[in-house]
């Protein structure tokens, strides 16, 4: 279907080959082949019920898949489960999900990873809250101070922090599920802003779910489109427009769904 | 919450919402007291003092505020743990009852022929095994702690009533041992006030009071940072059972009787509606062990108060019963005006 990269010059960070999942009689992903170079921001846009969320499942290790097989750095693995994915640098950053409300921003950065002041067994707030500080200006991510407590804070920046945290703990493959999805203008602009200087960076790689396609298209390198569990489509973002995926979309109504059943 | 938007966050200067200028004396403290929900309790409370006071010029004498502490001390004790509890997202309905066991636990331990400090150990690790098993059957088998709890209870009456074959029996002696559980009119407070600051302490200063936030905040988001809020939960489980067998010896000590059906729910509720009072959200993730505390020393001043001014115990209880509904009512209108004061 596509060309398989070269491996030196751009390793994948993670690839998969095949596959297949299916809940009883529904099959929600029939065969999903998809890689992710190191350093790279691929988009992954679907209409709803195209397996997008099973397939990100399946990334976290929090589905195990019917068939297929996963490589994370050009080795085979098998993702059994959310904490072995994280050992692997996999982290999964869901909307409104990731924080606690109550606790300040620092101490959500810090969230099970606190730094004690050995060797008492209190917490050294403030070396968490300087480094939290660095990181989050490092990154670019604005927010009034570190002190407040995340449900002061604005949705757009909540998404920051949490992916803010994910790198921080040494996230090597983001996935952002839907990262602007209800967000004004303003706010989404703030997470675009960071997904870019991510990508600057270079440190991590990012698979984005996405519904806005011009999104996508100015914050990726590459599209990805999730159509009846496959992909019917992977081009770099310069190679492609707002109106072929637009028409690859509608495409699909034109001719009518019907004939591959989806999970709904 | 998600519907703020950038404009109206505190500002990148401050760290503090932007707060108009030339707002009076007044408005200013009338928000801090509104935001702290143990400066608006603590303020209820002295109001309490002034208008018994008043009422009655018995109530600041010295006799009396022993009495107060009397109140305050074991309920006190049990709401620090029950705070906790609930910040996590649980509840444990079966305190009252802990509380009772662990205090006989003690008796026949020492009836045994052991030491009364080998008893006093003894009570306090089955405290802590019932709150292992009140964790364990909540967090393993997904049973709200609300019923699973409310089987221990009865479970645990049972117990007591079947090996004290329902019969009180005198607190042993043990000499300076007594004084310092509980007989001595102001160890009980003591312990209180120190329980208050240690579990403060945990609450504020540690990990483990950061992962009881965080479980009690954001269940899923916690578990996903990788918070073991199993473990969480299961040691707040034994903290609160541990607490309430402590509360339980302390009460024996100072009565110096052991008493089948000494606690039962009316401390349990005493100290859950004092975490309650004192800002500790039901819902989990908010809440202060000192506001628990004051939370139940303004039950108790109220309690003492209407005591002193001869009310009927009838009418007693449907005052007190008015006072909690309306304390819980205001708990949940001040977040709301909290809320919109930020703004």
């Amino acid at each position: 279907m596509k060309e398989a990269p070269s491996p030196v010059e751009f390793p994948d960070a993670i690839r998969t080959e095949h596959i297949v999942k299916r809940y009883g009689a529904v099959t929600a992903l029939r065969d999903v082949s998809m890689h992710l170079r190191k350093g790279e921001v691929l988009g992954l846009v679907g209409d709803n019920g195209a397996g997008k969320s099973t397939f990100i499942k399946i990334l976290t290790g929090f589905v195990q898949p019917d068939g297929g097989e996963v490589f994370v750095n050009e080795e085979p693995v098998k993702l059994r489960s959310v904490s072995y994915a994280h050992s692997l640098g996999i982290e999964t950053v869901y909307q409104d999900l990731a924080l606690v409300n109550e606790l300040s921003v620092y101490h959500n950065m810090f969230l099970n990873r606190e730094l004690r002041q050995f060797p008492l067994p209190f917490l050294n707030n403030r070396k968490m809250r300087e480094l939290a500080r660095d990181h989050l200006r490092k990154m670019g991510v604005n927010i009034p101070s570190v002190d407040v407590e995340v449900a002061k804070l604005s949705g757009g920046q909540r998404q920051a922090i949490a992916i803010a945290r994910a790198v921080y703990t040494d996230a090597k493959i983001l996935l952002l599920d839907e990262p602007l999805a209800a967000m004004g203008a303003k706010e989404g602009a703030l997470i675009l802003e960071l997904i870019h200087n991510l990508k600057v960076m270079g440190e991590v790689s990012i698979i984005m779910i996405a519904h806005n396609y011009a999104q996508v298209l100015e914050t990726c390198d590459r599209v990805n489109l999730l159509q009846h569990g496959t992909i019917t489509f992977d081009k770099p973002v310069a190679e492609t427009s707002l109106d072929e995926l637009n028409e690859l979309v509608m495409r699909e109504y034109r001719v009518g769904a019907t004939k591959t059943p989806t999970k709904s | 919450m998600a519907e703020t938007t950038l404009s109206n966050a505190p500002t990148p200067e401050t760290g503090h919402p932007p707060e108009p200028a030339g707002k009076s004396f007044w408005t200013r403290l009338g928000s801090i007291i509104l935001r702290q929900r143990e400066v608006s309790i603590l303020v209820v409370a002295i109001v309490l003092v002034i208008y018994f006071q008043i009422s009655s010029s018995n109530f600041l004498t010295n006799d009396n505020i022993r009495v107060i502490f009397q109140f305050v001390s074991a309920t006190a004790i049990i709401s620090a743990g029950e705070a906790m509890l609930l910040i996590c997202g649980e509840i444990d309905l079966s305190v009252g009852q802990v509380f009772a066991l662990a205090a006989f636990i003690m008796y026949f331990v020492n009836q045994a022929g052991l030491p009364l400090w080998v008893g006093i150990i003894a009570g306090l690790l089955v405290s802590a095994v019932v709150g292992l098993f009140n964790g364990v059957v909540t967090v393993w088998f997904k049973i709200p702690s609300l019923i699973s709890t409310l089987g221990t209870q009865f479970l645990l009456n049972g117990i007591t009533l079947t090996i004290s074959m329902g019969e009180p029996e005198i607190t042993p002696a043990g000499g300076q041992i007594n004084q310092v559980m509980g007989l001595n009119p102001y160890s009980e407070i003591a312990w209180a006030v120190a329980v208050m600051v240690v579990v403060q302490v945990i609450l504020s200063f540690t990990r483990w009071g950061k992962h009881t936030v965080a479980t009690g905040g954001n269940l899923l988001g916690a578990s996903e940072a990788g918070v073991n809020v199993s473990r969480v939960k299961i040691g707040n489980f034994m903290l609160a059972s541990t607490l309430a067998g402590l509360a339980g010896i302390l009460e024996a000590f100072r009565i110096d009787s052991v008493d089948p059906l000494a606690g039962g729910t009316t401390i349990m509720f005493s100290a859950v509606a004092g975490a309650v009072i004192g800002g500790t959200a039901l819902s989990g993730g908010l809440g202060t062990v000192v506001g628990a505390f004051l939370g139940v020393l303004a039950l108790s001043i109220l309690r003492d108060g209407f005591l002193l001014l001869g009310v009927n115990a009838f009418t007693f209880d449907i005052i007190l019963g008015v006072a909690i509904l309306i304390a819980m009512i205001l708990n949940v209108r001040l977040r709301i005006w909290r809320e919109a004061g930020r703004q």
